[in-house]
């Protein structure tokens, strides 16, 4: 009895040795050829000679919410996006939007109607031709409210669309027509002197409606009801793992495009991601596929691997324009012009940001990078401060109410906000309390006004000032400040209507000093584009959103 | 024994019941939305996309809809993920936590039994000492800090193995070491403490007394006898492992299941949490029922069935 029962615990324990072997054996089979192939590329790669070795690798951290543009809504969406999908215009080298899937692009006087000729070549990666009814019903697709498409709203400038995605108004009446297969007309609420920008973001892209309507799960993986109509294709989707994309051989301008092939590798750890560039696994660390990590960019700086570029974003400070003390605009000056920004962008964030003294970034608005204060002045911010009391009936500044700074879990903004915080105490005399919460539970916080001060940054999603200054049009949205002017939404409107662009940029000048004036928000500095790539990939294009296009890329 | 098996069957469906409902309620307690953005959604799409997943019904509603789908095994879609579901997130992601858990488990089992036989073998000698000193660094170090170690040794100071990816053999052989660091020096002290009180026993002189080699004494008395506390401790190993693969993957980059398990809750996606949490609580609950009843395989002092009777 006994022996049997020995020799059966030594099975068991057998069993699942062998159990364990098996298992690893089975990955070892399935992934030793992969990787003989990659280990080949990435030391060609490193070696950099090899001029026919057209294969750019990076990382781009995550999952994408979704690959079909009418839902698409984050960054890592859109990096891939930008690759495969291409839209009536396509920003170009310089930055500026050019013809892509139009060919002939005509304006009327007031600028409410576009015409656009799609261009007779172009072609979707099955080779169906790209038609003008796929730019309708893909526009359409999005603003149908149970598509629930949660950037809808970025089609809002087309005629009714608003009211058809709200559900108040028709579909049918979405100011989006396709006279013929190669004429799209379109008309807009307001003339939209940026439209042509527009044109080229993503929820604007085509989807081949023959295949959407007879599959509605066609973006749901990689294969042949998945077609683009971009520079390159999506040869595979492994979830949460890698994309694949290859040239389009049906592309209008394939000969532009030089890579052989893309491969983007989801590593959500951006040390990892570094360390496997540094080993020449990838072409390109940091923004804006991956992130680089904030303690290795001193080095980076160093050794003067480090790229950057100004990008269009403002990370600010809200502050609740309903609640004491901040309702008072001497107060919020005081916090405001505390805050010595060139410290912050010196010892804490370090990637080469730029100390923000507007709400609008400088890549639109170039004298911004002046701003308008002082990037730190004690004095004018003790003056504030004293004033602020006064007319808020205090007697001192103890006797203000409790101060707290609200931001959401992340090292990086928690040592701002530290060093926020030191400032207030040395150049006010101010104690203030750090609050932080993760961040779906902080961005209920600010939206129902339960916050004093709050972080929060906005990234550009077209290359227009409005961008920036409608956040702070209405009451409510994202408008956490609750702040309102009159006058600075109807400079708002009044530019929406304004054709002429000097006058129109004048106008939003003039609505961002009101701004400015009144700080609602105290801008702390503009974001930037920091990463390490291979020295031989050339003619990546980065626009001034910080988006990135490959369709020209190539390795020397 | 069948009895008894039914029997823990049974508790083992209450318990997921209880976990089932406890996780439900403290995820719906818990602040935020999944949908909830920098800027706000237009309230119908907002009102639409609750519809869809059927987040407008009262709690209580949604609550017994999700009973009847755990039972029916169907997670429904992801909320963060369009196009995929739960279940298919579950079963790309499980096999390859999978295969990574058992590497670790077969590396942390296999070095430490040795490590802590070695070390018990040769009490109080340099052996024992080394073996020691390894466990306590073993324990001492987390996992996360040892995988960005051995990272930086391996792969990028010698350059022997790849830093991170999930691709062929020579991909899984630093997440599995770093994975198993922690165990296989809970094992090797296991293995030793216990050893050393088996070599102690009486029918461990008799053995000797009567001439059997002590490699045949080693073996088949005393490793034998002193397995008993490692194999208890397999339970609450092959939990830690999957729970604790979440920092791994991450740092290595590989697409398992440990990854959803964390990423889900900060991105309040419902379905995954629920999903994820009731296909890991099964998990564990079946690797429990399989350790205790090889426990009693290898001990016939424990009887299972006489339980029933305290």
């Amino acid at each position: 009895m006994k022996k049997k029962l020995l020799l059966f615990s030594i099975l068991l324990v057998f069993s699942v040795i062998l159990a364990a072997c098996g298992g690893d054996d089975d990955s070892g089979e399935e992934g030793t050829s992969d990787n003989s192939g990659d280990n080949g590329e990435s030391t060609s790669d490193n070696g950099g000679e090899s001029s026919a070795e057209q294969v750019f690798k990076a990382n781009i951290a995550s999952e994408p919410f979704s690959l079909n543009p009418s839902l698409a809504n984050d960054a890592t969406s859109s990096a891939v996006l930008l690759q495969t999908f291409e839209g009536l215009t396509r920003i170009g080298p310089e930055g500026e939007p050019q013809e892509a899937m139009a060919s002939e692009i005509e304006t009327s006087d007031d600028l409410k109607k576009y015409t656009f000729t799609i261009r007779e070549d172009a072609k979707w990666s099955n080779g169906d031709p790209v038609t003008a009814q796929d730019f309708e019903y893909a526009w359409k697709w999005a603003l149908d409210p149970n598509n629930n498409s949660q950037y809808a709203y970025q089609l809002y400038y087309v005629k009714n669309a608003e009211a058809a995605n709200t559900g108040e108004g028709n579909l049918e009446d979405v100011g989006v027509t396709a006279v013929d297969e190669q004429t799209l007309e379109v008309e807009l609420e307001n003339p939209t002197p940026y439209f042509l920008e527009l044109t080229a973001f993503y929820t604007y892209f085509p989807v081949n409606s023959k295949i959407a309507k007879e599959n509605e799960e066609w973006y749901a993986d990689a294969g042949e009801n998945y077609v683009s109509n971009g520079p390159f294709k999506m040869t595979e989707w492994s979830h949460n793992d890698s994309i694949t994309l290859e040239p389009n051989e049906e592309y209008w301008d394939k000969d532009a495009v030089k890579l052989d092939r893309i491969e983007f590798a989801m590593i959500n750890d951006f040390n990892t991601e570094l360390n496997s560039f540094k080993q020449g696994e990838f072409d390109w660390a940091g923004s804006p596929f991956g992130s680089l990590p904030t303690e290795a960019i001193p080095s980076l700086k160093e050794d003067g691997s480090l790229n950057v570029e100004p990008i269009a974003g403002t990370y600010w400070y809200k502050f609740h324009t309903e609640k004491e003390p901040f309702n008072n605009v001497n107060i919020r000056k005081a916090f405001a012009y505390a805050i010595d920004r060139q410290g912050i962008v010196e010892n804490i964030t370090k990637a080469g940001q730029v100390p923000a003294m507007a709400a609008v970034p400088p890549t639109m608005f170039s004298d911004n990078e002046e701003g308008y204060f002082d990037a730190v002045n004690i004095e004018k911010a003790k003056e504030h401060l004293q004033k602020g009391i006064e007319e808020l009936g205090y007697d001192s500044v103890e006797d203000m109410p409790a101060v707290t700074l609200s931001y959401n879990t992340s090292e990086s903004h928690a040592k701002i906000a530290q060093a926020i915080q030191d400032m207030w105490k040395e150049n006010l005399g101010v104690e203030v309390e750090l609050s932080n919460a993760e961040w779906a539970v902080y961005i209920d916080q600010l939206h129902q006004g339960d916050y004093q001060i709050g972080r929060m940054g906005w990234l550009g999603d077209f290359n227009d000032p409005i961008n920036f200054l409608e956040l702070y049009k209405e009451k409510g949205g994202n408008n956490d400040t609750r702040w309102h002017s009159e006058e600075f939404a109807s400079l708002l409107e009044e530019s929406q209507t304004e054709t002429d662009s000097e006058k129109r940029t004048e106008m939003l000048k003039e609505a961002e000093g009101i701004l400015m004036d009144e700080m609602p928000i105290a801008p702390i500095y503009f974001y930037t584009n920091a990463w390490v790539q291979d020295e031989n990939l050339k003619d990546v294009v980065m626009s001034g959103l910080g988006d990135v296009q490959l369709k020209w890329a190539h390795f020397e | 024994m069948l009895k008894y098996i039914g029997k823990r069957l049974l508790y083992m469906v209450l318990t997921l019941w209880v976990i089932v409902t406890v996780t439900f309620f403290l995820m719906r307690a818990a602040p935020g939305s999944p949908f909830s953005g920098e800027k706000e959604l237009p309230p119908a799409i907002q009102a639409n996309l609750e519809a869809y997943y059927g987040l407008d019904k009262s709690l209580f509603m949604q609550y017994v809809d999700y009973l009847i789908s755990v039972v029916k095994w169907d997670f429904g879609p992801s909320l963060k993920y369009k196009g995929q579901s739960v279940n298919d997130l579950i079963s790309e992601g499980f096999p390859v936590s999978f295969a990574l858990g058992m590497e670790a488990i077969f590396l942390a089992l296999a070095l430490g039994v040795l490590l802590g036989a070695v070390a018990a073998l040769r009490h109080n000698k340099w052996q024992d000492y080394t073996a020691m000193i390894i466990a306590v660094l073993g324990i001492s170090v987390p996992s996360f800090i040892m995988a960005s170690g051995l990272q930086y040794v391996l792969a990028i100071k010698w350059s022997v193995l790849p830093v991170a990816r999930w691709e062929s053999f020579a991909h899984t052989i630093l997440p599995a070491l770093a994975l198993a660091s922690t165990p296989m020096a809970f094992i090797a002290r296991l293995t030793r403490s216990s050893m050393l009180e088996v070599i102690g026993n009486d029918y461990i002189k008799t053995a000797k007394s009567k001439g059997l080699n002590s490699t045949e004494i080693t073996v088949r008395h005393t490793i034998r006898n002193a397995m008993m506390p490692v194999v208890s401790y397999m339970g609450p190993l092959i939990s830690a492992i999957l729970t604790g693969s979440f920092v791994i993957e991450k740092i290595f980059g590989i697409p398992g299941l440990g990854m959803h398990f964390v990423t889900s809750i900060t991105n309040r996606d419902y379905s995954v949490i629920m999903g994820v949490t009731v296909f890991f609580s099964v998990l564990l609950l079946v690797s429990i029922l399989l350790v205790d009843i090889a426990y009693s395989l290898i001990d016939p002092r424990i009887k299972l069935a006489d339980k029933k009777g305290e």
